[in-house]
């Protein structure tokens, strides 16, 4: 035991000497948090559209009036007016200006008579999620224009709302999971992985091998301090990003009770499969070039990023036994759903089987000598 | 007489169809301090890993401290101290955290843990040193914490793989010293490698020299001396070179061999220093070359090594090991 204590020792207190660990399994979570969260999560304003009108009837005055209190209220684009569409389609190429929305002669006549009145609308669909966002604006317009007046003013005024008040904090929230497991995963990368590798390669293990500790010391001990920095790592990103995130579910003790049950049997699975990875690895080059493609075979089909039901069926079955799925599942219970205990049990006892079987796998595998 | 400290009897070590280590066979007396010399590759590293079990053997067996390394390893790891090649104490951690984790690692109670501690700090020479991290130090010093550090159990036997391998002349010399001390006062029986053929003659009481895996000369360094034909070397650099010079030397009295070194410079091999030094100025003069320099000297061992193995040790290509990682920041050569 003494002999076990000794390694984990010589771990922490590595770990504590230089912070640069901790600080890189928290950094790139973080400015994921931050960047990513505001990044994808906010709303298309300030887009620029070509309005060509040919008919100047009431029905285009309507129409022009229901763009402007667009550009005023919730900003998606304003509007210029041109005098020829050609001017305008070549100007929505050459990324002049975004869309162009041409209103055809007769274009009130036809609204009139109710004989099939078009509108036409070119867009740059090179960018999908601007076009798609001036698209599903004219969309609401041209129906509010075609329905009662009073209803869907009220209808889109609720909407309006709805977007004001969270702008961009759903998508945030819905990333904090994933970037608390990113903490995780990378510390577990570098401070259980690479630091491991690199000391064998630079003869550390050497010197603890010539000594009496025994093979099931030694492995408990390497992996019990992995863990322990792991879990450090998840703690401080789930307060941070809380923070961040503006969520108060940390200040509840026993959420916190979860979230921490969820962050250790998270820490023993990444780091019991981490360790199977690389019990028989000796090239210091190797983790750091699975570096990227464990991150994508383990992030990216976990749910992380978006939602597994939109998964083909393969990429499903991947996400099944990948422990990502199941930390981030449980996270997220916790975090953005109060699930309580009973939401996570089933993740808590995957992640802890997962990292236990991992370990009794790798154990025989590792070698007691060089 | 009393069981060796190291019996090794007809060990060999293969990797796939190499062979690193062929039938070697040889034992350390208790308090001794034994050499293993020889160039990069010779198979040095490989016979103390298999002394240390750090790798199994792949034929034959080896005693250590009176256990067999195959059979009870735990045993032998008790007993003796270790100083891999690479220097292995953490840099981020102080001299004292370093031995302390191996005092842990060897089981050794908290009380004699840091009596011990104390001591080998001493015997260092490092006890100023002993909250510094080990980062901030010179090479030489890290190189005494490697030696405390195999010290902190009170082993009978240490190893030593190249302890001065990197070092400056002024600290391998305090190496050595502190060496034959720890071996006076602590009743250590030492195994050394090294590639420094002095180094080996002034610490050693004896030497194997090793080549190729092979153990091609056993005996106290000046065993080996009187074993290689001729007493003296006489070395010579002839203005100009002629290649008659091989020739002409090899006839003169007592000359036992003779190596050309480089364009004009020869090693002579003689029975007799200053026989072949008169004939020689006799003959040069009667040819009217001229010589710019020419020095009597006793055989040392690179002539051992030269007898023995056909090449010169320090001519020996230093192979880059198989894989190091770049040094890092802050740390010392
Ligand atoms: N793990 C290994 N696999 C294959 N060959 C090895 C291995 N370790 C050492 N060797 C080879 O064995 C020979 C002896 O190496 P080593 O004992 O390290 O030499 P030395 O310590 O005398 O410089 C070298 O040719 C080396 O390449
Ligand atoms: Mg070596």
């Amino acid at each position: 035991m003494i002999r076990m204590f000794a390694i984990v020792e010589r771990e922490m207190r590595k770990f504590f000497r230089s912070p640069m660990l901790m600080i890189m399994s928290l950094m790139m979570p973080i400015l994921q948090l931050l960047i990513m969260g505001n990044a994808f999560g906010g709303k298309i304003v300030g887009e620029k559209i070509a309005v060509v009108d040919y008919d100047h009837g009431p029905q285009a005055v309507r129409l022009r009036e229901a763009f402007d209190s667009i550009a005023v209220n919730i900003k998606t684009f304003t509007t210029v007016d041109y005098t020829d569409e050609v001017q305008a389609r070549e100007d929505v190429r050459t990324g002049k200006i975004n869309a162009a929305v041409i209103i055809p002669k007769q274009y009130s006549r036809r609204v009139y008579a109710q004989d099939k009145p078009v509108i036409g609308l070119v867009v740059d669909d090179s960018d999908q999620f601007s076009s798609g966002s001036i698209e599903g604006e004219m969309q609401s317009v041209v129906a509010a224009l075609t329905t009662p007046v009073i209803q869907p003013r009220m209808a889109s005024q609720i909407a309006l709302e709805i977007v004001e008040l969270y702008p961009y904090v759903n998508y945030l929230k819905f990333l904090l999971p994933a970037c608390v497991a990113m903490a995780m995963y990378i510390s577990v990368m570098i401070g259980g992985g690479m630091l491991y590798i690199d000391d064998k390669a630079r003869g550390v293990h050497e010197g603890y091998l010539v000594t009496p500790i025994t093979k099931l010391e030694l492995v408990f001990g390497l992996n019990l301090a992995a863990a322990i920095k792991a879990v450090l790592a998840g703690i401080c990103l789930t307060v941070i990003g809380s923070l961040i995130a503006g969520l108060g579910v940390i200040f509840h003790p026993v959420a916190d009770l979860e979230l921490l049950a969820m962050i250790i049997v998270t820490a023993v699975a990444f780091n019991g499969m981490m360790f199977l990875l690389m019990v028989r690895v000796d090239d210091p080059l190797t983790p750091r070039a699975m570096f990227g493609v464990l991150n994508m075979l383990l992030f990216y089909p976990s749910g992380a990023m978006y939602p597994i039901a939109a998964f083909p069926p393969w990429l499903r079955a991947l996400s099944v036994i990948d422990p990502f799925t199941y930390c981030i599942d449980g996270f997220k219970a916790i975090l953005l759903k109060d699930g309580g205990f009973t939401a996570i049990r089933f993740d808590l006892l995957f992640l802890f089987v997962f990292g236990i079987g991992t370990l009794l796998i790798a154990t025989p595998l590792f070698k007691r000598t060089l | 007489m009393s069981t060796p400290a190291i019996a090794v009897e007809h060990i060999v070590k293969r990797y796939g169809d190499f062979e690193a280590v062929k039938d070697v066979s040889f034992s350390v007396a208790e308090g001794e301090i034994f050499g293993l010399l020889g160039p990069n590759g010779a198979g040095k590293s490989t016979l103390i890993r298999m002394m240390t079990t750090l790798i199994p053997l792949t034929a034959g067996k080896a005693i250590v401290a009176g256990h067999d390394v195959a059979k009870e390893a735990d045993a032998v790891r008790h007993l003796i101290g270790v100083i891999p090649q690479a220097l292995t104490s953490d840099p981020d951690l102080t001299v004292e955290e370093n031995l302390s984790i191996y005092a842990k690692l060897y089981s050794v109670p908290k009380a004699e843990r840091v009596k011990n501690i104390a001591e080998v700090l001493e015997a260092v020479d490092l006890t100023k040193w002993r909250g510094a991290q080990v980062k901030t130090l010179s090479g030489g010093m890290r190189r005494r914490v490697e030696i405390a550090r195999g010290l902190v159990h009170n082993p009978s036997i240490f190893f030593l793989d190249e302890p001065t391998t990197g070092l400056d002349p002024v600290s391998r010399i305090a190496v050595w010293e502190m060496l034959s001390n720890l071996r006076a006062k602590r009743n250590l029986s030492i195994l050394i490698t090294t590639h420094y053929m002095d180094e080996a003659d002034k610490l050693c009481d004896r030497i194997a020299i090793v080549d190729h895996g092979k153990l091609v000369a056993l005996g106290t360094p000046i065993e080996l001396k009187h074993s290689v034909p001729g007493a003296n070397v006489v070395e010579v650099h002839f203005d100009r070179e002629t290649p008659e010079w091989q020739a002409r030397l090899e006839c003169l009295d007592g000359v036992t061999s003779v190596q050309a070194e480089s364009e004009g410079f020869y090693r002579v091999l003689t029975s007799s220093g200053s026989k072949t030094t008169m004939q020689l100025v006799e003959l040069a003069a009667s040819l009217g070359e001229t010589l710019t320099s020419l020095s009597v000297q006793n055989t040392t061992l690179d002539d051992v090594f030269v007898h023995y193995t056909g090449r010169q040790l320090r001519d020996e290509q230093v192979k880059p090991p198989v894989f190091t990682l770049p040094p890092r920041p802050g740390a010392q050569p």
